[in-house]
């Protein structure tokens, strides 16, 4: 019986299973299905990882690298090449490698199985089935892990930041980069990646555009048909742009990957799709705990790992009985917030803050964010310069003025 | 006035730059906003991430960066130069692979353990 399994190795997991062996717990196992540690972040070569946690921008590996020359210090056992079929409500796993398979136990359980990128089923591009349609991230596995670039003339669909660090590698590659196109009125990236990785190498990106069409000539990608789209995300007639191409990328979102938690039969959130959880990242299930990218989709690494934290502290508390809530309270949201993280509050407890992360579906101005209690008043505000679709927003509720609540807190966003 | 949008980290501030006033940068977080504000109307530079290939690594790529950022327009022609090396494993991070790459006295390394 282990005190914690931790299933997959990457920031999450990584970070999740060193602050649990910090804080004390002796049997701990990581179970990885790929052939080393570092998940998503081995492919992510580019820079602007670490500056919150380690102050320096280092790349996916070196911030990878981080974690794992401290997770070899260690004896936390780490298990590569394994895959996690199934996991159950009463915390065992099931996995398959080499040696077969095995039913293994734990005390606590920390889901931390990353996404997966939504593909073009997803969203339905009509056209031809060709090659030459890839997903940013497997495009991107391609070129920085096993050295061979996708096509020549590319095109990006979606504006997500996997895309926009996709534009930049393949043209340093000598690869042109044609348009990037997104049917949104805003960019799903971050603003950094727009500038420094469109506006240097002068792709143009296309707001309120899609891809109508995708046509292929000899089973390859050859052209694709843009169209600019109206409110109600309609095409516009004749507003037809035909752009001569050997590759599509897709960079349309990623979804957290939740297959085993389903099985486990932990409530997921149809908004996030990833797990309701509390404000220590439990799940539905007592004893098992997420964090990264599992739990909703996040920007920054270094946040993951924080989050990796805190469902590790709790994994640990949960482990060695130090519990102290009674009851719960739910976070609800209005409109234009589209979820929250957590979705719901354990009470009482012994922290100071609660941290709340949320999205909203449309760009603000100059706005507050406001938290009101279930009797209507206002207990906390929180004044921002903007708020925009492609940033995860964070506040932080002192617990104290919430402590007494018997039902549900809600966020407010109002533009001045 | 030049309006910039910072890349200092994924904040994104929006700098403002006087070219009629020494180049003063207004609208930074931190420090960081005011000297890319001033180098990238003056001098801009970016970090090079690309790979190299590798022999029996645990991949056919090794990622590498420039130890220091590489002026723009150096960019392109660098990561062409880089095209052809191959190194052989092990490597470790940090590890010098092109010393003084274009004669701009900026080394690439490793980023990782191979
Ligand atoms: C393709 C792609 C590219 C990305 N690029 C960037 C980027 O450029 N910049 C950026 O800031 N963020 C990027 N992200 C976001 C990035 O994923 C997060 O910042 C962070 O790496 C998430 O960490 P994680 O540990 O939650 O997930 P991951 O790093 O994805 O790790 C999850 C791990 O779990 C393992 N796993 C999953 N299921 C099982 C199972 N059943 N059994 C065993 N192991 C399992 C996986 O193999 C993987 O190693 C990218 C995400 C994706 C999907
Ligand atoms: S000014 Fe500082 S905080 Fe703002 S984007 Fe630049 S580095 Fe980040």
């Amino acid at each position: 019986m282990y005190d914690l399994i931790v299933i997959g190795a990457g920031p999450a997991g990584l970070s999740a299973a060193l602050t649990a062996y910090e804080k004390g717990l002796k049997k701990i196992l990581v179970v990885e299905r790929d052939k080393e540690m570092g998940g998503i972040l081995n492919q992510c070569i580019h820079n602007g990882f670490g500056l919150h946690l380690f102050k320096e921008e280092l790349t996916g590996p070196e911030f990878a690298g981080k974690f794992i020359e401290k997770i070899k210090e260690t004896n936390i056992e780490i298990m590569l090449d394994t895959m996690v079929l199934k996991l159950d409500e009463n915390k065992n796993i099931y996995i398959l490698n080499t040696k077969g398979y095995q039913k293994l136990s734990a005390k606590a359980i920390i889901l931390a199985m990353g996404c997966r990128e939504r593909t073009r089923g997803a969203i339905a591009t009509p056209g031809d089935r060709g090659a030459g349609v890839y997903t940013a991230g497997a495009a991107q596995r391609y070129m920085n892990m096993d050295g061979y670039s996708v096509g020549n003339k590319v095109v990006i669909l979606g504006s997500g930041d996997i895309g926009l660090i996709m534009a930049r590698r393949m043209t340093l590659e000598g690869a042109k980069v044609l348009a990037c196109v997104e049917i949104n009125p805003y960019s799903a990236g971050l603003r950094r990646n727009i500038k420094q990785c469109l506006e240097d190498f002068n792709i143009p990106l296309y707001l309120s555009h899609t891809i109508t069409d995708i046509k292929c000539t000899n089973n390859r990608v050859s052209k694709v048909i843009v169209s600019k789209v109206d409110e109600a995300y309609n095409t516009i007639k004749d507003s037809e742009i035909e752009i001569e191409c050997d590759t599509v990328l897709l960079s349309i979102g990623l979804i957290p990957e939740n297959e085993l938690s389903k099985e486990a039969n932990i409530t997921i959130d149809q908004r996030t799709k990833g797990p309701v959880v509390y404000e220590n990242m439990e799940t539905s299930v007592e004893g098992i705990f997420c964090c990264g990218n599992v739990v909703q989709v996040h920007d920054l690494a270094d946040n993951v790992a924080l989050e990796a934290k805190k469902a590790a502290l709790a994994a640990c508390k949960y482990v060695l009985n130090e519990r102290t809530f009674e009851r719960e309270i739910k976070v609800e949201v209005n409109k234009p917030i589209s979820y929250t993280v957590p979705q719901k509050i354990h009470l009482p407890i012994d922290e100071k803050l609660i941290d709340i992360s949320f999205r909203t579906n449309k760009i603000l101005g100059k706005c507050v964010i406001k938290v009101v209690n279930s009797s209507g008043e206002v207990i906390c505000k929180y004044p921002r310069e903007y708020v925009i679709p492609a940033e995860l927003e964070k506040i932080n509720i002192p617990v104290s003025l919430i402590k007494d609540e018997k039902n549900n807190i809600t966020i407010f966003i109002e533009e001045d | 006035m030049i309006e910039l949008i910072c890349i200092g980290c994924p904040k994104g501030c929006k700098l403002l730059v006087d070219e009629n006033n020494d180049h003063s940068v207004t609208g930074h977080s931190c420090q960081i906003g005011v000297e890319y504000g001033r180098n990238e109307v003056l001098n801009p530079t970016r970090v090079l991430t690309t790979i190299v290939k590798i022999e029996n690594g645990i991949h056919n790529c090794l990622p590498v960066k420039s130890s220091k950022p590489l002026p723009k327009n150096k960019l392109i022609e660098a990561s062409r130069f880089l095209k052809d090396i191959v190194v052989k494993s092990p490597v470790k991070t940090n590890q010098v692979i092109v010393k003084n790459i274009l004669d701009t006295g900026i080394d690439i390394i490793a980023t990782r353990d191979m």
